[in-house]
């Protein structure tokens, strides 16, 4: 019998990298890498020539020099005697702000547009529809712009508001006395601490102490009315009995906040016009409103959308079922539709909160002194920095956008089918 | 230039002035066109028509450029620009020269590696206010809301007046004049300010100007000046002097409509020089010797253009104050044509 073994092992050609189906997919991978590797080379080369051709060099020490300009809106304390890379702080603040509003306000939005959309009301369910589709196919750029637009033309200016001496009427009056809505800002009322604690210094800016307090009264609250609930359960599991828990919960998680608040001396100021502006309350500018708004409809619009097919995406069945078991339409929403079509509704999710956060940076268009506005916009004008402030802007989105995605890929994590 | 294209969107800064050749006299000849940024639009200084052909006194300059090197003062390609857009549009080639009421300051001279040829409006930032809000100077502007156009040197010097005068304000920031003129007519700030010339202007295409006054705080020093790219030397020059051209040509009484005559007659060498009747000065900077006087034909000499643009003939009605000749107590110099 011929020996199976005998059989020459063909040797290893060049041209086999070509012809051999083992070695082509292998061959071609390593041929592009290299193409994409000589493409990044050249154009880190160019830059850098293009540099010296201007005489630039880069660096990021201008982040330490001395901004010089003012930004209205500042969450955290900031003259212009700060540098460049508190401005840039400054800007991200407000970016993350209206990115985190935004997608609060889009998802309650969305949820409740997505779910009514469904209904069967006819009125309600076409109202919905003209939402969505109106929202989702204008140019989010042209909602914030009219939205703005409707602030600044149409609201009064903050002198309106002004009693006149001799008639002791003003043009326009507060609403409650504590709102106006003026075409620079909406005011607002101020929560203020009447006892103040002091300020923790946490190395980039300060936090007030009495906010700290606070937090941590709501977490000890979440925590104490977790121990609770346990607590009933085990006696539920003991006996078939579960104690009546609804006034530890509301005690635990309002009551300890509340008291807390009140130990503190919490109260609000309220706005009241002096000089040429309101003062006392916080001026909620215009350009922040608008952005807000409009990021939070356009978004909300897609959410919707996403909602809608994750509830359509639940069998009919399983709505069947509920309604047998003499579950009402809202609670058969609550308790089995929607907790099953979150896993559908999550992974979506995510790219409209990225792309919210994405899309704040229109905010330029309002004048609101985003990241773009202070990094991209003023400090890059005013240092000539162009690379090395979008590359730093570049990264910075990045690293936003990987952090929310990383959360909420933990969130999803949590609520997807489970298979034990 | 498709290498500079590629790079422009990688660095979306467009730092591509190193494939813009350093001659940019050779490419201006090249292309038949100069490219010109110029604002977006202020009124007298740099603004399009119903027609679409630009008028103003910024964009005289261009014309008198365009002029000097292709013979032609239409041949000029308007790029407008914001005071965000403008530098880099010039760092990376998109335009050959800027004539866009920009300050020269120290840092823009040589850390934006630009260079100012000259000065063509010395100017000064101002505010302009309501009337009817009662102020009537800038130090009563305590927690008023201002309107500021962003990436502009009056950004900061608002900033270190208002700290110096330890007065609180409140900034709005706005991306063009245009837009300025809009958030301050609809009441969204208190105060509008730029440079005086600006504020003029801007209150000269109100429906009301009568209603609005500028406060009489100059806070700064505004030299605006047209500016080219550093590194060019010859270009700079053609720039420089034709803008030497036209302020020379006031000083000695050279006008659009006696050049011809002086050039031929005139007693004064100076005079022959500049118009090119004696010696060969436009040829040593790469043109020829009927330079200045193409750049003077266009729209005249520098006071002619001052008063036919943002004179006080005009509805924007500025006086010349600075902005006269070194003869008549101002400020204009031009170096000696020789």
């Amino acid at each position: 019998m011929a020996n199976v073994a005998d059989v020459p092992k063909p040797s290893f050609r060049l041209s086999m990298l070509l012809y051999d189906t083992r070695y082509r997919s292998l061959t071609i991978q390593i041929v592009v890498f290299l193409l994409v590797m000589a493409g990044a080379a050249w154009l880190v080369d160019n830059t850098i020539r293009n540099l010296q051709a201007l005489g630039k060099d880069f660096n990021f020490s201008f982040l330490g020099a001395r901004a010089g300009y003012d930004i209205s809106q500042r969450l955290v304390e900031y003259t212009n005697d700060s540098t460049h890379g508190r401005a840039l702080l400054i800007g991200l603040l407000n970016t993350l702000l209206v990115a985190f509003l935004g997608c609060i306000a889009a998802t309650v939005i969305g949820v409740l547009v997505g779910v009514l959309r469904l209904s069967k009301n006819w009125l309600i369910a076409r109202l919905m529809t003209v939402y969505v589709e109106i929202f989702r196919n204008i140019p989010l750029l042209l909602w914030i712009l009219l939205i703005y637009a409707v602030f600044t033309e149409a609201a009064p200016a903050p002198n309106a508001f002004r009693v006149n001496a001799e008639t002791g009427e003003a043009a326009t009056s507060m609403f409650l006395d504590a709102f106006a809505v003026t075409n620079r800002y909406t005011a607002i009322p101020n929560p203020v601490f009447g006892l103040d604690l002091g300020w923790l210094n946490i190395g980039l800016f300060y936090v007030s102490v009495d906010f700290l307090l606070l937090v941590a009264a709501i977490v000890v609250g979440f925590f104490l009315n977790r121990m609770a609930l346990r607590r009933a359960t085990r006696i539920q599991e003991a006996t078939g009995d579960r104690p009546t828990t609804w006034w530890q919960s509301l005690l635990l998680l309002v009551g300890i906040p509340v008291a807390a608040l009140i130990a503190m001396g919490f109260h609000f100021e309220f706005p009241e016009l002096k000089g040429f502006n309101f003062t006392g309350g916080l001026n909620v500018s215009n350009s922040f409103m608008a952005l807000w708004l409009a990021l939070s409809l356009y978004t909300g619009a897609f959410i919707a959308e996403i909602v809608r097919a994750g509830v359509l995406a639940i069998s009919k069945g399983q709505s069947e079922a509920a309604f047998a078991l003499g579950l009402r339409p809202a609670r058969t929403m609550n308790l089995v539709i929607l907790p099953q079509a979150l896993r559908v509704i999550i992974p979506p999710l995510i790219s409209q909160y990225l792309n919210l956060t994405k899309n704040s940076s229109l905010a330029i268009a309002v004048g609101y002194l985003d990241l773009r506005g202070t990094l991209g916009g003023i400090t890059l004008n005013q240092t000539g920095r162009e690379l090395e402030c979008v590359l730093l802007m570049m990264l910075i989105y990045l690293t936003i956008s990987l952090i929310i995605s990383g959360l909420m890929n933990v969130y999803n994590a949590s609520v997807k089918l489970k298979e034990r | 230039m498709k290498k500079s294209a590629f790079l422009g969107t990688l660095t979306v800064a467009g730092l591509a002035a190193g494939m813009v050749s350093a001659a940019t006299l050779d490419d201006v000849k090249a292309r038949g066109e100069l490219n010109c940024g110029v604002s977006t639009g202020l009124t007298g200084f740099s603004l399009p028509d119903a027609n679409g052909v630009w008028s103003g006194f910024d964009v005289a300059i261009c014309r008198a450029v365009a002029a000097a090197v292709l013979g032609d003062a239409t041949k000029v390609k308007f790029v407008p620009t914001t005071g965000q857009t403008r530098f880099t549009a010039l760092a990376s080639g998109e335009v050959d020269m800027l004539a866009r009421n920009s300050t020269w300051t120290f840092s823009r001279d040589t850390d934006l590696k630009l260079d100012f040829v000259g000065v063509n409006y010395y100017d000064g930032q101002g505010f302009m206010v309501r009337k009817d809000l009662g102020v009537t100077s800038a130090k009563e502007l305590e927690g008023a809301t201002i309107c500021i156009q962003t990436g502009t040197t009056t950004e900061l010097n608002l900033a270190d007046w208002f700290k110096t005068n330890n007065l609180n304000y409140t900034p709005v920031a706005i991306e063009t004049n245009a837009e300025g003129e809009q958030q301050y007519a609809a009441g969204a700030c208190d105060a509008y300010t730029t440079d005086a010339s600006g504020l003029a202007s801007t209150r000269a295409s109100f429906a009301d100007p009568e209603n609005h006054i500028i406060l009489p705080e100059i806070i700064s020093k505004e030299p605006l000046g047209p500016a080219v790219r550093h590194g060019d030397n010859q270009w700079a020059d053609i720039v420089r002097w034709t803008l030497n051209a036209l302020i020379a040509a006031e000083e000695y009484g050279v006008t659009s409509a006696n050049m011809e005559e002086l050039a031929a007659n005139s007693p004064n060498p100076e005079v022959k020089r500049l118009l090119g009747a004696e010696g060969d000065l436009g040829v040593m900077t790469g043109l020829d010797k009927d330079w200045a006087k193409r750049a003077i034909g266009v729209a005249g000499n520098y006071g002619e253009i001052f008063a036919a643009t943002i004179g006080e003939a005009t509805p924007i009605g500025l006086a010349r104050g600075l902005n006269a000749q070194w003869t008549q107590g101002g400020l204009l110099y031009a170096p000696p044509f020789r």
